[in-house]
């Protein structure tokens, strides 16, 4: 049987401090969050601490994250290539964890947002949003404390467009049971035909020697960053299936997928199916219930070329020599997800977001064989590439004019006054009040409750926390590491009860034994 | 309890949602007339100096 498929997102923000001539995107992002901190968020402890661009380690009192179990290195093939390069953990930088079970940080050189652990798409649709809005604020509370004429914005976007690209990575738990080989042959090609409803929309290409009047314009914006079918990398070479193997929980049950070929959605209903599509064909691996996979002859020459089909009629060479186009495929997949959900039905995926998963997949693909216009309030690509034509024939303007990379760039500007994805009419699958609130408030049904709770009811009593444990300072006792090894234990239901009747943390950690 | 409440009237919303756009794109002058509106916002709220801007856009590789 296949196990809950809990899931989260972390998505890098591109960062500018407007109106500063020299100025360095690491200490921008610290400033950023110390920021945040500093503003009194509702439900955080208020921190006291002075607000500096430098990365201070000791610069907040907020709780910290804790580093003790970080493996990036770790590989899930058991035997890995001897230049596999394990990704540098970042200790110094500016690092917290939120009242909502979320993680908010600086990564590399960008601010970085992990959502808490979600048991459903729908949920992870709902805690996208309130990173959106927390770091609405963020940007919000920094411009407040910078000079006149300055101002820190942030984007929800994964490149530059000038070869630099950043992450929105998904995370997946998976039974350690199933081999990494079948997750591996099962994933690779629908990572690759996904795109056509993943996609955020580019304007130009970032492969030297492809320039405007090649490629005006195309689907995702992160295809063109992967070179690798397989690999440890994120950030370079970046491989189709990351191999990270770094569970954060009881490694000989779990694996943790960690996805990161997804662009960064500004639609909720591409997120949602995004997470949602992906959660299902896991499920269906982990219930051996796959009777096709498709796999692809060349998967990395197949991502760029769906990324740069707009016609979405390029058919892929299959490795059996036959061909197919993505959206075919995705149809395909979509057929036995059905059969999968009619045998073993949706349990593993959350029944009400799985069912909301099919319809809206279905609604999609047929949308998109019909007239891809027809869903430009459904997905990113469609509704920028729908703004970018509107504005080419008003201003009688070609590809290349500067105008439509602007127009690329604020779509995905977070300021309100300012995102363009605010303007285009997009569905909203989740109210902004429910974000709001999730944005101090842990999901109830996986660990994350227990983790936001303690931060709640306990801050000053916590010395570190992390995605499995958290460490208690006892006062005259040793501290107290507590492990959440289950990711879906630690829920309202395992211990609302326990936290409501525990006063001290004393209490907490002795009820929590008996 | 308001997670349950959340999930079960947002399938509702949504197919209703889906239907009204379904068929707003039957009727193609008002579309069109959506989006010249939409585009006259554009022209006010974007970047005025579109190629400094661009330019400028300059992020670190990240993971």
């Amino acid at each position: 049987m296949a196990i809950p498929k809990i899931v989260g997102i972390e998505t890098e923000y591109g960062i500018m401090l407007r109106g500063v001539q020299e100025w360095n995107p690491v200490a921008a992002s610290s400033m950023l969050i110390n920021a945040y901190l500093a503003s009194d968020p509702g439900g955080i402890e208020p921190a006291t601490s002075r607000v500096d661009s430098r990365s201070d380690p000791d610069n907040h009192d907020s709780v910290v994250w804790d580093f003790t179990d970080e493996s990036p290195g770790a590989d899930a093939r058991e035997e890995a290539p001897e230049f596999a390069l394990p990704p540098e953990v970042e200790t110094h930088l500016v690092n917290t964890v939120l009242t909502n079970g979320a993680r908010y940080y600086v990564d590399h050189a960008h601010p970085e947002i992990s959502t808490p652990e979600c048991r459903d798409a729908l949920a992870v649709v709902l805690y996208d949003r309130a990173a959106e809005l927390i770091a609405i604020d963020s940007m919000a509370a920094t411009t407040r404390i910078l000079g006149p004429g300055q101002e820190m914005v942030l984007y929800k976007d994964n490149s530059d467009r000038k070869g630099n690209a950043y992450g929105t990575h998904e995370n997946y738990l998976v039974d350690r049971s199933l081999p990494f080989g079948q997750v591996i042959a099962g994933m690779t090609t629908h990572f690759v035909t996904r795109q056509i409803f993943t996609g955020s929309g580019k304007v130009g290409s970032e492969i030297p020697g492809l320039d405007w009047t090649v490629i005006p314009y195309q689907l995702t914006q992160r295809a063109e960053h992967f070179e690798e079918e397989v690999g440890l990398e994120t950030t370079l070479k970046r491989p189709i299936i990351n191999t990270r193997d770094e569970p954060h929980a009881d490694s000989r049950k779990y694996r943790r997928l960690h996805v990161i070929v997804g662009d960064a959605n500004m639609s909720q209903v591409a997120t949602f199916l995004k997470v949602g599509t992906s959660s299902i064909l896991l499920a269906m691996l982990e219930d051996d219930a796959f009777e096709r996979m498709h796999p692809l002859a060349e998967p990395v020459v197949a991502m760029h070329a769906v990324s740069h089909d707009l016609s979405l009629a390029e058919p892929l060479l299959l490795a059996d020599g036959t061909r197919a186009t993505a959206l075919e495929i995705q149809m395909d997949l979509f057929s036995q997800a059905c059969e999968w959900a009619e045998k073993y039905g949706l349990e593993s995926v959350g029944e009400e977001s799985g069912a909301m998963v099919l319809e809206r997949w279905e609604e999609v693909l047929t949308g998109l064989e019909r007239d891809p216009m027809s869903m430009a309030a459904q997905i990113d690509w469609v509704a920028k590439l729908r703004l970018l034509e509107g504005f080419r024939e008003r201003h009688d303007c070609d590809w290349g004019d500067p105008r439509l990379r602007a127009l690329d760039l604020q779509y995905h500007d977070l300021r309100p006054e300012k995102c363009l994805a605010a303007r285009v009419g997009l569905e909203r699958l989740v109210d902004d009040a429910e974000a709001e609130i999730a944005r101090f408030e842990p999901p109830s049904d996986t660990r994350a409750y227990f983790r936001g709770k303690c931060l709640q009811r306990f801050a000053s009593d916590i010395v570190s926390a992390n995605w499995d444990s958290i460490v208690f300072d006892m006062g005259e006792e040793p501290l107290r590491r507590v492990p959440m090894l289950e990711p879906a234990r630690g829920t309202v239901e395992h211990v609302g009860a326990i936290l409501e009747s525990s006063n001290t943390v004393a209490e907490l950690l002795n009820n929590l034994q008996s | 309890m308001a997670e349950r409440e959340r999930i079960k009237k947002t399938p509702q919303r949504s197919k209703q949602e889906a239907s009204e756009t379904v068929s707003s794109s039957g009727s193609g002058q008002e579309l069109k007339a959506e989006l010249d509106d939409l585009l006259d916002e554009i022209d006010e709220v974007l970047e005025t100096n579109a190629e400094e801007f661009v330019k400028s856009y300059i992020q670190k590789g990240g993971q």
